[in-house]
């Protein structure tokens, strides 16, 4: 029951991760929480899972056209060193506070896109390059 | 060069807890200019690049399980193909908007615990 569970929640996070450009990671860690794994082998194993996804995800945006692969590489080059300071950080953490600091950030990060979406700016701005 | 930094942050971010870094690198790349749909298709493929150097320094601390991850990513790649097609239905603003909701409600569930 629980594995059914954690396999309905991996193809919610693919179709979030498709639609929204993220990993779904965000769901693969409470995922990988409730079938038993710790803090940082949920986080670890969730960062593998990511890969197959973003994998069938970059290659259907691809055909869409909506990869921009400059960009791909340079966030590419910074995430290399970034990843690695941030494991090591994670491996020092006590998993509590990070966890509500991660849901903090969140939030924040989602104030900020509700109220450019309530405003409409993204989209005067597409209209504008459109053109 | 403030791409090449997004990604440092974002990297971090993801090293950290365990995610791509897709919730900083799309708002971040919208803020630079890029369309929502852009942002997010370059989001995915930056995030693959991050995941997969965050796993092998993980394999090296013997955190990551093999079969989880199979267990969780093969469902989600599958799923992967629904959202990318269900995304090019959707207008930027309501997916925007839905980008939003789904961080506050994840936000709030880890924040509250």
């Amino acid at each position: 029951m629980t594995i059914a569970l954690a396999i309905v929640l991996g193809a919610a996070a693919g179709v979030l991760a498709g639609l929204f450009g993220v990993g779904g990671g965000i769901l693969f860690v409470p995922a990988l929480l409730m079938l038993g794994l710790g803090q940082h082998q949920a986080e670890a194993t969730s960062l593998l899972a990511i890969v197959p996804v973003v994998l069938v995800g970059s290659w259907r945006q691809h055909g869409y056209g909506n990869i921009r692969w400059r960009s791909v590489w340079k966030l590419g080059l910074g995430s290399l060193v970034g990843v690695v300071g941030g494991g090591l950080l994670a491996e020092r953490l006590a998993p509590g506070s990070l966890q509500r600091l991660f849901g903090l950030l969140m939030i924040a990060i989602a104030l900020e896109l509700g109220w450019r979406a309530w405003r409409g700016e993204w989209d005067k701005a597409r209209d504008s390059e459109a053109s | 060069m403030a791409v090449v930094l997004i990604g440092l942050f974002a990297g971090f971010y993801g090293g950290l807890f365990g995610v791509g870094g897709g919730t900083i690198i799309v708002p971040a790349l919208i803020w630079l200019g890029q369309r929502p749909k852009v942002a997010a298709a370059t989001s995915l493929a930056a995030i693959g690049i991050t995941a997969a150097a965050g796993a092998i320094f993980y394999l090296w601390y013997g955190d990551v399980r093999v079969l989880y991850a199979l267990l969780v990513g093969i469902p989600a790649a599958a799923g992967a193909v629904f959202g990318t097609a269900f995304q090019q239905r959707l207008h930027s603003r309501v997916l925007t908007a839905l980008f939003a909701l789904l961080l506050a409600a994840i936000g709030i569930k880890l924040v509250i615990g």
